[in-house]
């Protein structure tokens, strides 16, 4: 695990550039063969994702779409990723590297193949991804989001810009806020080294998180908390995949009651469906969900809000989503429908501030069997 | 209680003096309230001043003014450049209800029962007890005439009050003044919507408005053309009433049955005649001046079941497409409108008598989204302003399903709602209104059918135009495509493994692989030349401002790999009048002029072009084209060729 300069200065990136090649070249043969050119990939919808057993997560299943020449939107389509794939290969050449948004600034510059949203070229970039099966590292490109936080006892070896190590223990050499997650969390970056947990707790809101670190739930109940930050970037459900896996420890995900708060735990548990291709890499298979679940809703009579029309139509997409067709889902789903309410986490405060860390978390813990002794 | 006889109820009959008549029957005639008083006013007298321009083919210039007084008394000015009227007629027309010389002829126009301007005058009368003020100048070298008028009403005949000749620095014309108690806080708006209808559907007229508040509003002239004029004609026989049959027979000068039929009725020959008389069982040489009831009802009866040729048209006069097109984008400029679509029917028939419809469409622009589409609806070119939800017209548009034209409807019935005007204009010699005051139409079947069929052809043209739309849209969409997109791919795709650029001809024909045509309109302004600018060649109703020439091109080119030939079709229309047609046309016909173009070979294109005159600038504005010995599929830009 060590060697992480070397890895940083030296990742051989020809095996990237071979691929944006041989993608200009399929479509260069393309013309020639007096072919409209074309590029085929992976649908990347609901749809068409399915399980893999062997990697127990989501990944996308056999349907693909055709970028064509033929159509307008086609075209663009392929003279914008041409236009990427150099950009990349550009950058591999004089070892820069850039943002998400900074790219979507540079193709301002692009003449006819200029995105109309930063959305747009996110979306290509990941089309990209998919189409090369490199990732968006090797293209040396990197999100804007800053990194979710982290409260707990663990230490964490990481490569600072100096390039010197330095380890943070994520309890004491941390403020309130806690240890930043880098965008950057392979092994080359960070490393974890000492860790005296028995879970991690995966947290939506902030809200919640502080309110877990100032009842010292993360001593109290020997937790690893890690916020969310709503939709978890890249880099966090990553931290936690590796976390999981290289120290055994189990997940657990703390979420509001409503539809898309499920969306974020299937996004760590199953893999997202955008980035499907890469969920080996990003989903943790074993995690839990904890809460707050509808039957929450009825048990601890919960302050409530209406769903509203997207929260239903949301929720009955969910049971269309192949990643919620077990039973557990299924019935928490039609109860929510049926209840029309949703909830928050932090409307467990109800019942006063410790409530959540006294009665709240012990009770679900032990009722998924994660009860301290 | 006391019995009553018939006598005591002979001492409370009397004779009904038209004031009172006109007292009870006030809300039928228009005059209801005080807001639908001022428009019906204004209305009567505007009505007049057209009719009479254009039985003398003057181009009306008209001028309405209102001047508004705190104690909710309007007066009323409507003047025109008509021919004027005799002065001794001048007590008859507006001091005598139910006088005129149009109450007898059967012919399309906008006054019918001769109740109209003398009823203003009346009300006028009855309301403020003021006298009627009329000027009249029948003649460029003779004074002017000005008579104050008052309505005897126990005699229903006009009392002069003062008569004197003063200069009026005008050709011909009449003025009229008349004082009315009228709301015109509430009428205004309708005032001015009723001028501004009246001006779309006249548009050989001009009009000036001065409101109350002094301002002045021009609705333009947008034709120079005299509508044509509609010719009398005589009863039908599947129109005739039997009341109005016995009267006609006691007047006829006519001797016998057989001519009596002949000559006061359209539509009749000897052998219609005689098998009329033959169902009836009535000799044919009877004396009509002689016959009873009851072969009055035969006969009657037997007109109904005997096969009798429509009445003839052309005493019909519509508007025609192009006017109202063109008045119509004259009067929505503001709201700049997306498209505006024009239908017409063929002239057809109800119980004897002829009516034709005409409708337009305005869609899009700043019209209101939401909310129900507008109607103008227009008899013999007068705007029928209320009883909307009583109208035909409205029941024919209900009865359409418009959702699949893009309005909102829900069920499919009912008025739509979107961003829409609809305009509906009913001619005939005898428009059935469902009452006196003449703001609606009767749920006539035949009329209801007619109104259908022509909104049908105009949302067809509406789907056939957005469909165009849609298509022209891709066109120029694949144009980008070939032309700029294609290329880049090609450029960019060789630079990146250093490589020539690939040659990209083969794959644009793959791309496009069709006929395309594009097309374009251009206007040239001739300047102080004769063009013949009118329907009716009139050789007064030349333009004097000079005219617009309509220039036609169009592209054709060949993206198919396989040479093509076949024969192309632009529609024109009717009243244009071709110029230089290139290439040679194998035929020009009134609505189209068609081409057999020859070989096109792969990655080519032909130019055709044609010029029209006799239209102003905006009459033509969008090419409809069509091709025959093709494959329609293989063509972007024009639809297959169905025919004549």
């Amino acid at each position: 695990m060590g060697g992480g300069l070397k890895n940083m200065i030296d990742k051989d990136y020809s095996h990237v550039i071979n691929k944006i090649d041989s993608l200009a070249a399929k479509i260069y043969d393309d013309f020639q063969k007096t072919d409209v050119p074309f590029l085929q990939l992976p649908t990347r919808t609901k749809s068409n994702i399915k399980f893999d057993g062997k990697l127990n997560v989501w990944k996308y299943g056999k349907n693909t779409i055709e970028r064509s020449a033929k159509s307008l939107d086609g075209a663009y389509m392929l003279l914008r990723t041409m236009y990427m794939a150099d950009f990349i290969k550009e950058m591999i050449k004089v070892k820069k590297s850039s943002t998400l948004r900074e790219m979507y600034y540079i193709s301002e510059g692009w003449d006819l193949a200029k995105f109309h949203s930063q959305n747009e070229s996110n979306l290509l970039a990941e089309d990209l991804e998919v189409i090369t099966s490199c990732m968006r590292e090797d293209f040396k490109l990197r999100p804007e989001e800053d990194g979710a936080r982290v409260i707990g006892n663990i230490t964490i070896e990481e490569m600072t810009r100096n390039n010197t190590k330095k380890k943070i223990h994520c309890q004491d050499d941390v403020g309130d806020a806690g240890y930043s997650i880098p965008y950057n969390v392979e092994p080359e970056k960070i490393t974890f080294k000492g860790i005296d947990a028995d879970f991690i707790v995966a947290i939506e809101t902030g809200g919640m998180f502080d309110r877990l670190a100032e009842n010292g739930f993360d001593t109290s109940n020997r937790a690893i908390l890690v916020h969310l930050k709503g939709q978890p970037a890249r880099s966090t459900r990553r931290f936690i995949k590796r976390l999981s896996d290289e120290k055994n420890l189990p997940v657990i995900v703390f979420t509001d009651c409503d539809p898309w708060s499920y969306r974020i735990y299937a996004s760590v548990a199953y893999g997202a469906i955008k980035t499907a291709h890469i969920s080996e890499y990003l989903a943790t298979p074993a995690a839990q969900y904890l809460g707050v679940t509808p039957s929450d809703i009825e048990n601890y009579e919960l302050p409530t809000d209406d769903l509203t029309k997207e929260d239903i139509n949301a929720l009955k997409s969910e049971l269309t989503d192949p990643r919620f067709q077990d039973s557990f889902w299924k019935g928490e789903i039609k109860l929510q429908l049926k209840l029309g309410k949703k909830s928050e986490q932090q409307a467990l405060a109800k019942y006063g501030l410790d409530y959540v860390t006294d009665t709240y978390l012990p009770e679900k813990l032990a009722e998924i069997g994660l009860t301290r002794k | 209680m006391t019995k009553i006889t018939a006598h005591d109820l002979a001492k409370k009959q009397k004779e009904i003096s038209v004031a009172e008549f006109f007292e009870r029957n006030k809300h039928i005639l228009g005059f209801g309230n005080p807001t639908r008083a001022i428009v019906t006013s204004i209305k009567e007298g505007v009505d007049n001043s057209l009719d009479s321009c254009e039985e003398v083919n003057i181009l009306p210039d008209i001028y309405v003014e209102v001047k508004n007084h705190e104690d909710g008394e309007c007066k009323i000015i409507v003047e025109d450049n008509g021919p004027g009227i005799v002065k001794k007629q001048i007590p008859h027309i507006f001091g005598r209800l139910l006088y005129g010389s149009r109450f007898h002829a059967i012919r399309q126009s906008r006054g019918q029962q001769g109740i109209g301007i003398s009823a203003v005058v009346l009300y006028g009368q009855l309301t403020t007890g003021k006298h009627a003020k009329i000027i009249s100048k029948v003649q460029e070298d003779r004074p002017a005439v000005v008579m104050e008028l008052a309505i005897d009403t126990n005699k229903n005949r006009a009392e002069v009050i003062s008569r004197e000749t003063i200069h009026w620095d005008k050709q011909s014309g009449t003025r009229i003044e008349i004082s009315i108690i009228a709301d015109y806080k509430r009428g205004k708006r309708f005032v001015y919507d009723y001028l501004q209808s009246t001006s779309i559907v006249n548009p050989h007229a001009q009009i000036i408005y001065k409101d109350a508040e002094g301002e002045e509003h021009f609705f333009e002239r947008t034709a120079e053309a005299m509508p044509k004029k509609s010719s009398e004609i005589k009863p039908h026989p599947y129109g005739v009433e039997l009341g109005t049959l016995i009267k006609m027979a006691k007047n006829t000068k006519a001797r016998k049955l057989s001519s009596f039929l002949k000559t006061e009725f359209s539509s009749m020959g000897d052998r219609t005649t005689n098998s009329v008389c033959e169902k009836a069982g009535l000799d044919k040489n009877l004396n009509p001046k002689e016959m009873k009831r009851e072969e009055f009802l035969s006969l009657h009866r037997a007109f109904k079941k005997v096969k009798i040729m429509a009445p003839s048209t052309d005493c019909l006069s519509p508007i025609s497409e192009t006017l109202i097109r063109r008045s119509l984008k004259h009067e929505t400029k503001e709201i700049s409108p997306e498209f505006i679509i024009t239908a017409s029917r063929p002239p057809s028939v109800y119980s004897g008598n002829p009516f034709q419809i005409e409708v337009g469409l305005v869609y899009g622009g700043k019209l209101p989204r939401d909310s129900p589409v507008q109607l103008m609806r227009f008899a013999n070119r007068v705007p029928l302003l209320y009883q909307q939800g009583g109208c035909v017209i409205t029941s024919a548009i209900s009865s359409i399903d418009w959702r699949r034209y893009g309005l909102e409807q829900p069920s499919g019935k009912g008025m739509p709602s979107g961003p829409a005007i609809f305009l509906t204009h009913v001619s005939s010699t005898q428009i059935p209104f469902t009452s006196e005051s003449k703001e609606a139409i009767a749920d006539v079947s035949e009329i209801e059918n007619e109104i259908k069929l022509a909104f049908r052809e105009c949302a067809r043209k509406v789907q056939h135009h957005i469909h165009k739309k849609v298509r022209r849209k891709k066109t120029r969409e694949k144009f980008d495509l070939i032309t700029k997109i294609l290329p880049e791919i090609a450029k960019k795709s060789a630079n990146m493994i250093d490589k020539p650029v690939p040659s990209l001809e083969a794959v644009i024909t793959k791309i496009m692989d069709v006929v395309w045509i594009e097309d374009l309109i251009e206007y040239e302004k001739i300047s102080r030349q004769t063009v013949q600018t009118t329907i009716i060649p009139d050789e007064e109703s030349t333009s004097g401002s000079g005219g617009n020439i309509t220039k036609s091109k169009i592209m054709v080119v060949n993206y198919k790999h396989n040479p093509q030939k076949f024969n192309l079709y632009a529609l024109i229309p009717q009243e244009a009048v071709v110029g230089s047609v290139e290439p040679k046309p194998t035929k020009i016909a009134d609505n189209y002029i068609k081409w057999n173009l020859g070989t096109i070979p792969p990655a080519s294109k032909v130019d055709v072009s044609f010029e029209l005159a006799g239209l102003e600038k905006g009459d033509f504005d969008e090419n409809d084209l069509y091709v025959e010995n093709i494959n329609p599929t293989f063509v972007i830009g024009a639809d297959k060729w169905e025919g004549d």
